[in-house]
């Protein structure tokens, strides 16, 4: 009654379009869930029943799918799963043809991951389902974004004026971009760290506040969190660094480096880890690791963005 | 919102007065009972439940344990509700086996808020029993839902609506008729 707030998105395509009052309301959505993740019996409730979810999924990334499908069964929604490998994308569908066979059959919310930062855009304009951003390409990943943000706000009761590295290869991380518009819009200070083939100095254009620096030793003394990234050998984060062993002499996160930073800072990895490459064990499993909350707290937050979408559908397409 | 005009139908004292005979009414049903609970349905069901919770620890001697319940998730009509309803953590801090639990919350109208409350409840666990208590009890039931413990028993007509107000919320503490939105 008191609450007028609509969430006023069709689609969860990034974080860029969102308002800092869109993200504080998936945010505070999140924590009424995770206290029906916590639950000792039932960890399911009955909001999203009879409705219907695809995941359709072009790139594998078995943790991101999971963490959706267990948000998904936690809001009684009825799930088909697609995969790329098995549909008719290997027979030459198109992806509008693809979209238009979805749309056929009336789901009501998609979550997909693509590798063309676009094509959540072209499948939001031409379904009315509601189309949920999986991660595209080097582009967004606005949930992973929307999860950290709910780990740190968790720990620091805050985000606004929070200082932030984010480090390692920043340039082919879609991660970061979400990051990058969510915690710019919520107030928090955020540095780059990064070898300077992997530090794309154009953010610069698109984020004029946030600092770049090509060595995190200077940087980890005055830091609220560190952002891990992982080294991502399969898109060729290898061709641009010379070599391992100069990688972890400058930007490994390990005990002996952890001394210069805050003594209660907090560190965030996306995962999957290179244990003994970006961070090491005793710090990615050491006090000050939240690493293992991010994973927890992924299904809160997506189930959130789930129930949003859906709770707004009604405001144009009231039920009978 | 109510304006300024809205009709009181009962002042603070009186609402507190209402609430007293419902815990009294509680108290005579249930006193004997250790495993007695009360479980308030958010938002003004908790505060409701809250002083009845004090009332009856003053009239029984002992503290009774007091949850709360957030039924958005279990509405019937979710979709259609105006504006996007924020999810708040539901509270039962105890088990609720071989329980006996008072369901509290401010205003008895469809009786759908008490079954999406119910459908809550049973999700936490297997309760001996469940009773409804209400402030205000205003007819036009749309399902077969009836209050155990009940303040002030009403028929008001569907173009109004009751509102109950509680200073924990709304600064104030009173109950008023005002035009439907």
């Amino acid at each position: 009654m008191t609450n007028r707030y609509v969430f006023p998105h069709k689609d969860l395509l990034g974080i860029e379009p969102l308002s800092p009052q869109d993200i504080t309301a998936i945010l505070d959505q999140a924590k009424g869930f995770e206290e029906v993740c916590e639950r000792p019996d039932i960890k399911i409730v009955p909001a999203l029943r009879k409705r219907l979810v695809v995941n359709l999924f072009f790139e594998n990334s078995t943790r991101t799918r999971n963490s959706f499908e267990i948000a998904e069964k936690r809001l009684s929604a009825e799930i088909i799963n697609f995969d790329a490998d098995t549909s008719s994308l290997s027979k030459g569908e198109t992806l509008i043809d693809t979209a238009l066979n979805l749309e056929a059959m009336h789901p009501d919310l998609i979550v997909m991951r693509h590798s063309a930062a676009g094509a959540h855009a072209l499948l939001a304009r031409h379904m009315k389902a509601s189309i949920v951003n999986a991660g595209d390409g080097a582009h967004e990943h606005p949930t992973q974004a929307l999860l950290d943000a709910y780990t740190l706000r968790e720990r620091f009761g805050r985000l606004d004026g929070l200082k932030i590295a984010i480090v390692g290869d920043i340039r082919h991380s879609r991660v970061v971009r979400s990051n990058l518009w969510l915690l710019t819009k919520m107030g928090a200070k955020v540095t780059l760290v990064g070898p300077p083939t992997l530090l794309p100095m154009e953010l610069k254009e698109t984020w004029p506040d946030v600092d770049f620096s090509f060595e995190l030793d200077p940087v980890l003394p005055h830091m609220d969190a560190i952002m891990m990234l992982r080294a991502q050998f399969e898109r060729g984060t290898g061709q641009y660094i010379p070599g391992a062993g100069e990688y972890i002499r400058y930007y490994q996160l390990h005990a002996e480096r952890m001394k210069r930073a805050k003594k209660d800072v907090a560190i965030l990895h996306p995962g999957p880890m290179n244990r003994g490459f970006e961070i090491t064990s005793e710090v990615a499993d050491g006090p000050n690791s939240l690493i293992l909350q991010q994973v927890t707290n992924g299904v809160p937050v997506r189930m959130a963005v789930l129930y949003l979408l859906v709770v707004r559908q009604g405001e144009h397409h009231p039920l009978t | 919102m109510s304006e300024p005009s809205a009709p009181c139908l009962l002042d603070a004292t009186q609402m507190e007065a209402y609430l007293q005979r419902v815990s009294r009414e509680i108290a005579a049903a249930f006193g004997h009972e250790e495993n007695l609970v009360l479980v308030g349905i958010r938002s003004r069901g908790l505060p409701l439940a809250e002083r009845l919770g004090t009332m009856l620890e003053a009239n029984l001697g002992r503290p009774v344990p007091i949850g709360v319940l957030d039924i958005t998730l279990y509405r019937d009509d979710l979709t259609e509700v105006a504006g996007s309803p924020i999810v708040r953590p539901t509270e039962i801090p105890f088990p609720l086996r071989e329980r006996t639990v008072v369901l509290v919350d401010d205003v008895l109208f469809t009786g759908r808020t008490i079954r999406a409350g119910l459908d809550a409840l049973l999700d936490h666990g297997r309760p001996k029993r469940v009773w409804l208590a209400v402030l205000v009890d205003r007819g036009g039931r749309e399902l077969p839902v009836q209050a155990d413990f009940v303040g002030l028993k009403l028929e008001v007509p569907m173009t109004q609506r009751v509102s109950v107000k509680v200073h924990e919320i709304d600064s104030v503490d009173g109950v008023f008729l005002e035009g439907r939105d």
